[in-house]
């Protein structure tokens, strides 16, 4: 049974929240390129496992957090999740059914709020028309009350902190600053009004003192209209200060899963609590550091495939736990190490007294 | 003397089209033998700009007035031969994005045996058993001074420009925004090799950052930036943990101790933005962002007033001021 499984069966399963989109078992891969002498005698490029094999489910209000170094497919999965990365392999549901063939609709529910805001803004086009472009897209030329297009752009604007709203429809991207930008970037996806926002590293490239402001937005959001967002980041203060759960993703796969207190202070995966020593005021410099490079989803490797770099096997005392073989050579699945708590590692495992599962 | 370097009063005025934009008014600074400085704030508040006047790498146009004296010379004196002889020998600096600042069509050795022919006249083989030796210490197999940079990751091409800072043992290394590029446990472990060259070379450095956080773990002192002056200083731990300007604890608190329930669910940010260079507000330049500012602070600009031991802060809150202003009505 997987841990999602796990948490909608159960027999508090009517009380639990409302699952808007469930994911299960997804793959994607990215096929490396060769040369083209090299293609005639018939190599082929590599393959990246970006996404192997996650499956997961998203309750209607929460703030989750997607967390890992970079290249553990954090972004690939934002992405697939949005229809704007195809899929090898797995399911998305959105409220209890598969996705259509025709994404159209599915993308005015869910909307993604991207990195960058300077360039993910036309610098060409007034602030108005940017947010009007996705009304018109969706063919949408009057609200759920019969309010015109321009009440529709003012109010997203307004929502987003930007007001009063009718000082910026005539406005250029350039002409605001960064926080201004990453605000329009949300009005943009508010004006659909979606179920589900995705958000990937949303504070990221702004100014320290910023950041708050626009951490402040999304969870008013979250609270007054009841959305559901998904922050991709790699920041784990962050992800306490807003989440109220955590994915830890390593190598394409979740490896830890749960609420946010559980996850950040009461680590079972050693690749959490490795992210967590170098949280840099934690004091981290005087601690072990994970050596070696962020890992190369080219070639992942045999077994749980955190064990190149694992401290319990790398210490030896997976081999005293006499489970090092299996670290080495056996693929494991999330087990639910506490109540809503899941993590893939067969030395929690052996601390919770659980047997592991293979990896589906 | 114990200064290696010392900023005296320090303006720094870009020239631009529309006129002069003022990126730094008035700083002063000292890094002693062995000490660690952190110059911390946010984009556009000048601290990229007093790393590149220290080695006056900043437009030709561009006006510096006060006096800059590393080891005991005016930098802003020096006649271009031995301005270039400092350069690298007297200052280093480490630049943010060590992907871009490597000529990606020489091999990394080459690039650093070239700071060491030319600036410490030695003989091409010495100068290849020293970078060598230089790559040993900075964590990469000296065989890797025949890799191009693209051969590299990002961790190791910081590294070698790590290397580059060190190759003629310069008494002043400069780090603009080391880490920023680098992945989390890269950074880490960067951050970890700096601070170990530091401690056992006895460096004295600069450390430029907006991360807070990263600050309090390398450097002895903490300076903080904001529009275009040094709006809090001190020890690190202390400005850290117990800041005493309103800004500085806005700053701090965009890097959340995780466990520290003040944070949880509530992420704390100032209203509006960094203030334009060309247009900063008058009196103490933080006030229209400032959640403590009162009726003076439009009109009346702090000074850095005494706040603790070996504290300074410009804030009209602090006690200092107060007195000041009591004597003074």
């Amino acid at each position: 049974m997987s841990q999602a499984e796990a948490a909608t069966a159960g027999p508090a399963g009517s009380s639990e929240p409302e699952v808007v989109v469930e994911v299960r078992d997804l793959r994607v891969t990215f096929q490396g390129r060769v040369g083209f002498f090299e293609g005639l005698r018939g190599r082929k490029g590599t393959v990246s496992r970006a996404v192997d094999g996650v499956s997961f489910e998203l309750r209607r209000g929460e703030v989750m957090a997607l967390a890992g170094e970079s290249g553990c497919g954090k972004t690939t999965m934002a992405r697939a999740i949005m229809g704007l990365q195809p899929v090898d392999g797995g399911e998305i549901l959105y409220e209890g059914k598969l996705l259509p063939r025709d994404l159209k609709p599915y993308r005015r529910e869910v909307q993604m709020v991207f990195q960058d805001p300077t360039g993910t803004l036309n610098p060409r086009q007034t602030i108005y028309e940017i947010i009007a472009e996705g009304l018109r897209i969706h063919g949408i030329d009057r609200g759920p009350d019969d309010e015109p297009e321009e009440q529709l752009v003012a109010r997203a604007l307004s929502r987003a902190g930007l007001r009063p709203p009718e000082r910026f429809f005539l406005r250029y991207p350039h002409e605001l600053s960064g926080g201004q930008r990453q605000r329009v970037v949300i009005a943009g996806a508010l004006v659909l009004e979606p179920e589900v926002i995705v958000a990937d590293e949303p504070v990221s490239n702004l100014d320290a003192s910023v950041r708050g402001e626009i951490l402040q937005l999304l969870m008013k959001l979250r609270d007054d209209l009841h959305l559901t967002i998904i922050i991709v980041t790699h920041d784990l203060g962050l992800a306490w200060t807003v989440a109220d759960r955590v994915a830890i993703m390593y190598l394409g796969r979740i490896v830890e899963i749960g609420p946010a207190e559980d996850v950040l202070l009461r680590p079972e995966h050693p690749y959490t609590k490795a992210l967590l020593d170098v949280v840099p005021e934690a004091g981290g410099l005087d601690r072990p550091i994970l050596t070696g490079e962020p890992p190369d989803p080219t070639r992942i490797p045999p077994g749980c495939r955190f064990h190149p770099r694992c401290p319990v096997v790398v210490s030896g005392r997976a081999a005293e736990l006499g489970i090092e073989d299996r670290c080495r050579t056996e693929d494991l699945a999330l087990q639910d190490v506490a109540p809503g708590h899941a993590a893939a590692c067969y030395e929690a495992f052996a601390r919770h007294g659980l047997e592991a599962t293979a990896a589906g | 003397m114990n200064d290696v370097l010392r900023l005296d009063d320090v303006h720094i005025t870009y020239h631009t089209s529309t006129g002069g934009v003022p990126a730094v008014r008035g700083v002063d600074m000292t890094v002693r033998k062995g000490e660690v400085v952190g110059l911390a704030g946010e984009s556009g508040c000048g601290k990229s700009t007093i790393a590149g006047a220290i080695l006056r790498l900043l437009p030709s146009k561009t006006k510096i007035e006060g006096t800059i004296t590393l080891d005991g010379e005016n930098v802003l004196e020096m006649k271009p031969g031995r301005l270039r002889a400092v350069r690298w020998t007297g200052a280093s600096i480490i630049f943010q994005g060590a992907m871009h600042a490597l000529n990606p069509v020489k091999r990394v050795g080459d690039q650093i045996a070239e700071a060491i022919v030319v600036h410490q006249q030695s003989a091409e083989k010495e100068a290849r058993v020293r970078v060598g030796s230089l790559l040993e210490q900075v964590g990469l197999p000296s065989r890797r001074m025949r890799d191009y940079p693209h051969e590299l990751s990002g961790g190791q091409k910081q590294r070698v420009m790590i290397a580059m800072a060190l190759a003629c043992s310069p008494s002043l290394v400069i780090a603009d925004e080391p880490t920023t590029a680098l992945d989390v446990m890269v950074q880490a472990q960067v951050l970890r090799l700096m601070k170990e060259l530091q401690r056992e070379l006895g460096l004295s450095m600069i450390f430029i950052t907006h991360d807070l956080s990263v600050l309090v773990e390398t450097s002895d002192r903490l300076a903080i930036m904001y529009a275009g002056k040094i709006v809090e200083e001190g020890p690190a731990d202390k400005v850290f943990h117990s800041p005493q300007h309103p800004y500085t604890e806005a700053l701090a608190a965009a890097f959340p101790e995780i466990g520290d329930d003040r944070f949880r669910g509530k992420p704390l940010g100032l209203g509006g933005d960094p203030p334009d260079p060309a247009d900063v507000p008058s009196g103490c330049s933080f006030h229209p962002r400032c959640p403590k500012a009162f009726e003076d602070c439009p009109t009346i600009e702090p000074d850095l007033y005494p706040a603790g031991e070996g504290r300074r802060a410009a804030c009209l809150l602090v006690p200092a001021a107060k007195e000041r202003a009591g004597a003074h009505p």
